[in-house]
């Protein structure tokens, strides 16, 4: 048998290219000052470090360590955009990849809204989103982490028949934004996870549940939160049939109610509204929801997983009430759509890395927490369906038309009381009715990671459907 | 040309990879080049070029693997990468064991004929341009339209310490349209296209951008008169083409060696038994002459192979990379594939299609009292270890007393993977593929899926009307 203690040395530095922040943010900055006359120019250079292991049967199946970094670099001029990227911050890729995107933005058309998010003052918060210490931990210690959560998954239940797979994650990422236009914001963070996929099994059949638990540094992680959570969400659909269709309410557990938030962001991006691509876009200062649902973007919130001190294009993060009291209040903007749309920007540039341009989106979503727990909410209500895990979000969600439709695995609710496990089915409605139909707003609100926090979540009117 | 690294150094680095006593190393050395450029909103907004360069390594010890990557190709660079690989996969031993390389294949070279990298910038504009002007001109209810043009150029050398070395150049090209359509009633639909293949831009000779665009728009269009799909079991018709994502998600993921190894798959201890209507006979085939999941060899050196995994509703094998048949003493069956050098490889699909049958595809229709005709899916999921999945139809008719009738809205079907595949009634004489991408343990690869038209007696349909 192999081994299961094992050390990983890093990679270690072995050219020029490393560099702290501030190195990165000189290369970001030289790149801006090639800028030529007429010409905006913005780099955004990022660097990370990442580890991964992956346990199975009480043994390292796989340990990954990595060191990723690149630039992308933006040019405007005379309102044409052009892009270009690579994975290298070698001096001479850089300076390819800026002819690149020099050469690219003869290409693009002119739109007179095209041009680099100019400063606009706004100062950025402090976070406190790194931490020093995860650099130093060994990684003898993140295997054990690994270990363990699968070892305390097993131990739990004697209906866990396997850990489907137990993963260890961890980065430390710095990026840094430079341009033309006197952008100049660097910022680093860490995070580190744990994973546990469960399978129970008691003779009727596989079911499978996941927990995890997430921190800034691996001393924060919760190894048995993580085991319980994927035990329980296992263990509590086993014996899951397919329900009657019906009409119900439905109850949204917090990490499938911050997925819905991640949905009704797309349609609140400036960028959908504009290009009439929202069911939304005609309706600022209407009222669109529930007077109860007041939804807020905040990245400047030390406890949001999306916090940051900075957005896409290099401007502060900031508070942004998107919905008040069921009033349309503003769409998420970027430099571009602010511009197009006569209005600044809100800070909501966001970017999936140095691999593309800035689209818009918010980071940190939180709705305004009602009173009840989980299972005051569920008892005050009192029938229903409580959704654990959804499937075919992407293929069944569309933000355009709001259609709304996905494969649910779940827990029907009777009398206010949990009762038997469904499986096999799916709930439907359209996202504008869902959003009016919203019945109470559970006060169990916790950020998760992604970009909002969750909370129990019921919704009435939905279809269910079944056998 | 693969990324040039000398024999010498290839030695040295799997050598070196080797020294803490592991069983098998790898090098996997990869250079890619993407293009992209976008129209939307009328306008081309910008265009996308990007590079990506680098080394993955690996050692095997027993059952476990230790994986480091860099983008540094220098000697130095290969070295601390293999460095760490060794050090992720320690054992008790230290060891010296000289790797030669003694079994090298010839470059595979791409079979594109034109490399879209030869091709002006300017000429690939036009092609985004004249696809627009074909959506907007179908139909007087177009409002937007998004073209989506990318290519790509990935070009690598996997040398492993069983001495083989080989590398391949990949050329892919693809382009995308998607339509929004607009009522005067404030109804909103959406209609989706893409054309692609593991070709170079001579794919514009044989497909016409026009016929794309076209078929975006008509299908936005046409769904503006949808009305709600139905809720509940009914049967449905998939249209040849349309529906193969059915069976890469019912059980393309189910034949996962890896998945099956975790006792993840319903598919376990399957084979040899009937699991799917006598009709369906279902092949995975990474040697499809120019689909869009084809290659010559697979990310680990292995060629590309046409698999039949169900044979006459037989299951007949699964499907495997290099470190699940060996574990098994098998020949891996070329699925082994990785996103970039930035991953490891593990199983996947490739091009996976149900051979056609002998059903006339409009007797079938004919013969269907009550149904859905489904024409375009959009996307699915699928727990493995449950069987059960979702897929999304994006072009979708009522079938009334056996004839097509009114198209419906988007909604998700929810299936099992065994009681669909028994369940499937008809299967036609007719064929055709759909290309997408396939994500998997956060990694994404270029797949195709394809079928003829076949019924399955009964799905459950996740709409909101009445069934």
């Amino acid at each position: 048998m192999p081994e299961t203690k094992v050390a990983l040395a890093q990679v270690p530095p072995t050219g020029s290219n490393r560099a702290d922040s501030s190195e990165l943010l000189d290369l970001a900055d030289r790149v801006a000052g090639w800028a030529r006359d007429g010409e905006q120019v913005e780099a955004y250079v990022a660097r990370g470090t990442h580890t991964s292991v992956r346990v199975f049967g009480g043994d390292v199946e796989s340990l990954s360590s990595a060191q990723s970094e690149g630039v992308g670099i933006r040019v405007v001029a005379g309102h044409r955009q052009g892009f270009a990227y690579a994975a290298s911050l070698d001096p001479s890729v850089v300076e390819e990849t800026m002819a690149e995107a020099r050469d690219n933005a003869r290409f693009g058309e002119v739109d007179e809204w095209l041009g680099l998010a100019p400063p606009d003052g706004v100062e950025p918060v402090d976070l406190d989103l790194y931490r020093p210490e995860l650099a130093d931990f060994p990684t003898d210690g993140k295997v054990d982490l690994a270990l363990e959560v699968e070892k305390a998954t097993k131990a739990l239940d004697p209906r866990i028949k396997g850990v489907e797979s137990a993963d260890y994650g961890d980065s430390r990422v710095e990026g840094a934004i430079a341009s033309s236009l006197g952008i100049r914001i660097a910022s680093r963070r860490t995070t580190c996870s744990i994973w546990s996929s469960a399978l129970a099994d008691d003779g009727s059949g596989t079911q499978t549940g996941s927990g995890y638990s997430v921190a800034r540094t691996p001393e924060d992680l919760d190894v048995e939160k993580a085991a319980r959570d994927a035990v329980e969400k296992a263990t509590r659909l086993l014996g899951a049939t397919k329900p009657p269709s019906q009409r119900l309410t439905v109850f949204l557990e917090p990490n499938i109610s911050a997925s819905f938030l991640g949905i009704i962001s797309s349609v609140l991006s400036g960028m959908a509204a504009l290009k009439g691509r929202s069911f939304l876009a005609s309706k600022l200062g209407e009222e669109v929801a529930v007077p109860f649902f007041t939804l807020v973007d905040d990245p400047t919130n030390p406890r949001a997983w999306g916090a940051s001190r900075f957005d896409g294009e290099g401007l502060a993060s900031r508070r942004n009430v998107l919905i008040e009291d069921g009033v349309l209040r503003q769409f998420l903007q970027n430099t571009y759509t602010g511009r197009r749309s006569g209005l600044a920007s809100t800070g909501n540039a966001v970017r999936g890395g140095f691999k593309g341009t800035p689209g818009v989106g918010a980071r940190a979503l939180s709705l305004t927490p009602g009173e009840l727990d989980q299972p005051a909410l569920l008892a005050s209500i009192g029938d229903g369906l409580l959704i654990q895990s959804v499937t075919g979000m992407h293929s069944g969600v569309n933000t355009t038309t709001g259609d709304f439709s996905v494969g649910i695995q779940g827990l029907m609710v009777r009398n206010g009381e949990i009762a038997e496990p469904v499986r096999e089915a799916t709930v439907a409605s359209t996202l504008p009715r869902m959003m009016n139909e919203i019945v109470a707003v559970g006060g169990d609100i916790e950020w998760l990671p992604g970009g909002a926090a969750g909370l129990t979540l019921a919704i009435g009117d939905i279809t269910l459907s079944g056998s | 040309m693969a990324p040039v690294i000398e024999d010498s150094v290839v030695s040295r680095v799997l050598t070196a990879a080797l020294r803490t006593g592991g069983d098998f190393a790898e090098l996997f050395v990869e250079d890619r080049r993407a293009s992209s450029a976008r129209l939307d909103d009328g306008k081309v907004e910008e265009l996308t070029s990007g590079r990506d360069r680098g080394a993955g390594i690996r050692v095997v010890r027993g059952e476990t693997t230790g994986f480091a990557h860099t983008s540094d190709l220098t000697d130095a660079g290969l070295n601390a990468a293999a460095e760490a690989a060794a050090a992720a996969a320690r054992g008790g031993g230290e060891g010296v064991r000289e790797v030669a390389l003694t079994s090298r294949r010839p470059e595979r070279p791409s079979r594109a004929e034109v490399l879209p990298e030869d091709i002006p910038k300017s000429v690939k504009v036009e092609l985004l341009k004249r696809a627009e002007d074909a959506a907007r001109s179908e139909d007087g209810h177009i409002r937007q339209v998004a073209v989506t043009y990318g290519d790509g150029r990935r070009r690598f050398l996997v040398a492993n310490s069983d001495g083989l070395v080989a590398s391949e150049d990949q050329v892919r090209t693809r382009t995308s349209v998607s339509v929004v359509a607009r009522n005067s009633d404030g109804v909103m639909q959406t209609g989706y296209e893409t054309a692609g293949g593991t070709v170079g831009f001579e794919i514009y000779d044989k497909v016409q951008i026009e016929d794309v665009a076209r078929m975006a728009a008509r299908r936005a269009a046409d769904l503006l008169k949808a009305r709600p799909a139905p809720s509940g079991q009914v049967p449905v018709v998939l249209k040849r083409g349309g529906g193969g994502i059915l069976f890469h998600e019912a059980c393309g993921h189910g034949l996962e060696s890896d998945l099956v190894g975790r006792d993840a798959s319903v598919f376990k201890d399957k084979v040899g038994s009937q699991v799917a209507s006598p009709l369906v006979t279902l092949v995975d085939d990474g040697s499809y002459v120019d689909e869009w999941g084809s290659y010559g060899i697979d990310d680990e050196g292995h060629a590309a192979q046409r698999n039949t995994l169900i044979e006459g509703g037989e299951l007949t094998d699964y499907m495997w990379d290099f470190l699940r048949a060996r574990k098994e003493g098998r020949e891996s069956s070329g699925n082994g594939r990785r996103q970039s050098y930035q991953h490891l490889p593990m199983v996947r699909m490739t091009n996976t299609y149900v051979l056609a049958g002998d059903d006339d595809p409009e007797e079938i229709i004919r013969q269907t009292p009550y149904g859905i005709y489904c024409v375009q899916l959009g996307g699915g999921q699928v727990n493995t270890a449950t069987g059960d999945f979702v897929f999304g139809m994006t072009e979708a008719y009522l079938i009334e007393d056996g004839v097509v009738t009114a198209p419906l809205r988007a909604a998700n079907l929810i299936g099992n993977g065994p009681e669909v595949l028994r369940s499937i009634d008809a299967m036609g004489n007719d064929f055709e593929t759909w290309a997408g991408t396939c994500g998997k343990d956060g990694q994404g690869v270029p797949v195709s899926s394809g079928q003829p038209t076949l019924r399955v007696a009964s799905m459950t349909v996740g709409g909101t009307g009445v069934a």
